[in-house]
């Protein structure tokens, strides 16, 4: 494993969109049977570095070898044919295809009458079986699946091909601890065959669980190139923040619980529940109270929050809120009681992909004031600049198409969209799912603050560790119903929230299996 | 918006940038086509009466109806949907309006209570299309399919299968009237249609608009409301479809139950494809629309002018929209571009790059 001969070596890289110079000079070096990560802030230029290797942008200087050879890469055929294969920070599968389909397209098994579709469904239950994808059924619709496991197939899609450098940027956003695991010891199997992997994350434990090797940018300029033993988390932090800032200190101090007044719930469920969604439960939302939903990948909490947010429709239950009976079967009803949901699926849920940061900023403000009565551009304004400066969005430039923002600046303009509605109740599903460590402290903090105020959250989040530390009640998920509801605070830890549950259903064996099928079929 | 940059050369540049721009290229060649032909063509005269008259003066007048269909058009194509049943409404609304008419004094009362009853039953039979497509669910191209085939039944059915004809002075004004000397009818359908342009964009319609359009799932998690939206710009579609149809019916004083309003639907989505705005959905353009419909206008014009078999005017009007959209379509214009820059603007931008 030591100094080989890189098998891919990019060199003073730069390139430029109008207005930005993403890069300016970059360079990486991939090793094979290395895992390499790339680090830097959001905007950094990341996902720009990764796409100038597998030929989506044109670089303006520069050069790419790969195995020591220059390469011209003039677009994404190129580099698969060079043994590049990519996953891209937003899942791009075709959610009308089945999974088999997607994780096959343009490398189905080919028989004498066409394309042998028995064959194809079996390579890619196969091919899903490595990532722990087994139970899927490889002939049932994409759109169907919960954003974490599309995650997981848009993986498995990119190692059908074999392949000599694996490409991951932000593979592990929505995944939780288990899922991670699979997927690093499939990362592991593939590093010790050869392939040359580059990895990105913005959670440091990751980082260091997995990569041999750091590259970190900085505003688009290369600030180094290091063995992960050589440097520890304080000073990686530093490299990328360009100052000395205990980022982490913020985020591992425990805010002070609140106090919870004892007046009537803000919010009141009595049975909500949806068929093959969520089973009746119960939730009582307080002022000024941080409520997390804890719960493993496929349990029912994005489906709770939906629910709530009247994004899908409750089948049965009542919803009372302030004493009165509340009849929520839409997002916009919601929105006209106050109640915001920031989803989780940023691309398909999130952003309106064409629309400027202004506009997608004050959306969920001009929806709910409804078409006759527009927000004056002033006020437009005061929210943009409040937001773009409170959420440090950047480039802070409203009028740009919010496409041309990097993924974490993006999902800080959602969390400003629904921020600017100054709800009452706030739902969070993943809401710093790819901001780098600096920003999320300062959003989690931004949040708490509001939480002080009076604002209550539902906050969900695929990391238990991040659930406990902002909440100060817990409701607890397994295989779509609630089995417990801790009081945050001395007793709650990460650990005693898996061993709930853990032990949950333990007198019962079946119950596993039998979701098991319900999620397959 | 961007034309407000320093100077007529650079107003100008941002009017080339602009999908619309080949339109106005086209609409200059045809006539083009027609001066080479008759050298007069393009002479607009005082007339008679005071009134200018002209050619040119014929193709705004024809160009009336199809500005207001394809402006209403323009906002349902927004909302990724389409409106097929335009050319049906205009039909009824020419019978209900021909029908009542028959049978009313011929005063000005009764002229604007014509156009009262053309704007309910118009607006009715857009909210049956939009109740069709966010009620119901069905797809926008079906559920105006319906009302397209329903609607001019039921114009014959109005009538009694006739092609009415009734006096109305101010009725027939709307048509044939003039102010200032120019058509009357012309005028009426431009400042519906920068009336619309106003609604649009001083309200927040057009940003709701372009939000459905361009991705319904994200708008709706936002608030956006999805039905109400539809509702209102199928109904608006509808009514400046029945306002479509009472100046192709005024200028006659007839209703043709067969023939008005025929066929219009397509080149109402002509002229909005023509404008700039993408049949997908999303970002759209009312003055690229009625741009559109001056052109259509123009090449039907120009049609006649010039003589074309009527068995080969379909053709002749395909190869100039095709020609258009292929000028239009990024590709094109990207290695229209490329071809440019290779020489002069790579030089430049490195110069950018580097400061
Ligand atoms: N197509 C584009 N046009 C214009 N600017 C772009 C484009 N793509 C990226 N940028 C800009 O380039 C910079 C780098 O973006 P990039 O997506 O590479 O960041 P990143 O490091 O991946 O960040 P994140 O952690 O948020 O994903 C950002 O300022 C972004 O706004
Ligand atoms: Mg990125």
């Amino acid at each position: 494993m030591s100094e080989s001969l890189p098998i891919v070596e990019m060199a003073g890289i730069s390139i430029s969109f109008p207005g930005v110079k993403a890069l300016d000079e970059v360079g990486l070096r991939l090793f094979p049977g290395e895992v390499h990560t790339l680090m830097g802030e959001n905007g950094a230029g990341k996902s720009t570095l990764i796409k100038a290797l597998t030929g989506v942008y044109r670089i303006d200087e520069g050069e790419i070898r790969i195995s020591g050879e220059p390469r011209l890469l003039g677009g994404t055929a190129d580099a698969q044919h060079a043994g590049i294969s990519t996953v891209y920070q937003e899942v791009n599968l075709c959610s009308n295809l089945t999974i088999g389909e997607n994780v096959m397209l343009g490398h189905e098994v080919r028989g004498a009458a066409g394309i042998n579709w028995r064959a194809t469904h079996r390579a890619a239950g196969e091919t899903l079986e490595k990532l722990g994808l087994g139970h899927l059924n490889p002939k049932q619709a994409l759109a169907t699946l919960p954003l974490a496991v599309q995650q997981l197939v848009a993986i498995s899609r990119s190692m059908v091909a074999q392949c000599k450098v694996l490409i991951l940027d932000e593979p592990t956003s929505s995944l939780d601890a288990n899922e991670v695991e699979q997927l690093f010891t499939v990362i592991r199997s593939l590093r010790d065959q050869g392939v040359a992997i580059l990895f990105v994350s913005h959670f440091l434990d990751q980082v260091y669980a997995i990569s041999d090797r750091l590259t970190v940018l900085r505003n688009g300029r290369f600030e180094g190139e290091y063995r992960t033993h050589e440097l520890d988390r304080a000073q990686l932090i530093s490299k990328m923040i360009g100052k000395d800032v205990d980022a982490l200190k913020s985020l591992d101090a425990k805010g002070a619980r609140r106090v919870r007044s004892d007046a009537a719930p803000l919010y009141s469920a009595k049975g909500i529940g949806r068929k093959g969604a969520i089973e009746e439960i119960d939730i009582d939302l307080h002022r000024g109270e941080v409520v997390g939903l804890a719960g493993l990948l496929g349990s029912g909490r994005t489906e709770l929050a939906r629910l709530i947010y009247g994004a899908d429709r409750p089948d049965t239950g009542e919803v009372t809120m302030n004493d009165e009976k509340a009849e929520i079967t839409s997002p916009a009803k919601a929105l006209a009681r106050r109640i915001a949901f920031s989803s989780e699926n940023r691309r398909d849920e999130g952003i309106i992909r064409d629309l400027s940061v202004r506009e997608n900023l004050i959306l969920a403000v001009q929806a709910r004031r409804g078409w006759a009565r527009p927000l004056p551009r002033r006020e437009q304004d005061a929210i943009v600049e409040k937001y773009v400066s409170a959420l440090g969005v950047r480039p802070a430039d409203p009028e740009r198409p919010i496409r041309l923002l990097s993924g974490g600046n993006q999902q800080k303009v959602l969390l400003g969209r629904w921020l600017a509605t100054e709800p009452d109740i706030l739902i969070l599903d993943e809401p710093t799912r790819g901001i780098d460590i600096g920003a999320k402290a300062e959003i989690q903090e931004y949040v708490a603050g509001l939480a002080d105020d009076g604002l209550s959250v539902l906050f969900i989040s695929s990391e238990i560790e991040e659930v406990v530390r902002q909440s100060d009640r817990i409701v607890v998920l397994k295989d779509h119903r609630k089995i417990a509801e801790l009081e945050g605070g001395q007793g709650v830890s990460a650990e005693s929230i898996v061993n709930v549950i853990a032990e949950d259903g333990l007198g019962d064996p079946s119950a596993d299996t039998a979701v098991r099928e319900e999620v397959t079929t | 918006m961007s034309a407000n940059a320093h100077g007529p050369f650079e107003a100008l540049k941002g009017l080339v940038r602009r999908q619309y721009f080949w339109g106005i290229v086209a609409i200059a060649l045809l006539l083009l086509v027609n001066l080479a032909k008759d050298p007069g063509y393009l002479a607009v005269s005082v007339g008679s009466s005071g009134n200018l008259v002209g050619n040119v003066i014929d193709i705004l007048r024809a160009a009336a109806p199809i500005i207001l269909i394809s402006v209403g058009m323009c906002l349902v194509v927004a909302t990724r949907g389409i409106d097929l049943s335009v050319g049906s409404v205009m039909v009824v609304a020419g019978a209900v309006s021909m029908e009542f008419l028959k049978g009313a004094p011929d005063t000005v009362g009764s002229g604007l209570a014509a156009i009262g009853l053309v704007v309910v039953v118009s607006a009715a039979l857009g909210a049956v299309n939009g109740m069709l497509v966010s009620v119901v669910g069905l797809q926008p191209f079906i559920s105006t399919l319906v009302i397209m085939l329903a609607g001019r039944g039921l114009a014959k059915v109005i009538t009694g299968g006739q092609n009415t004809t009734a006096t109305n002075e101010m009725f027939r004004w709307t048509a044939n009237g003039h102010v200032l000397g120019l058509p009357a009818v012309f005028l009426l359908a431009l400042l519906l249609a920068v009336a619309m342009g106003l609604l649009v964009r001083r309200s927040a319609l057009g940003l709701m608009l372009e939000a459905l359009g361009m991705d319904a799932k994200a708008a709706r998690l936002a608030g956006v409301n999805r039905r109400a939206l539809l509702f209102t710009v199928y109904i608006l579609s509808g009514v400046l479809a029945g306002f479509a149809g009472v100046f192709a019916t005024a200028s006659v004083m007839t209703v043709d139950v067969s023939r008005t309003g025929y066929q219009l639907e397509l080149d109402a989505i002509l002229a909005v494809v023509i404008g700039g705005t993408s049949l997908a959905g999303g970002k759209f353009n009312i003055t690229g629309a009625v741009i559109g419909a001056i052109l259509i206008a123009t090449l039907d014009k120009t049609v006649v002018f010039l003589g074309v078999s009527s068995s080969a005017t379909p053709a002749f009007k395909a190869v100039v929209i095709v020609a258009l959209c292929l000028l239009q379509s990024e590709r094109v214009r990207r290695a229209f571009r490329k071809r440019r820059s290779a020489v002069a603007v790579r030089p430049a931008e490195r110069e950018k790059v580097a400061a």
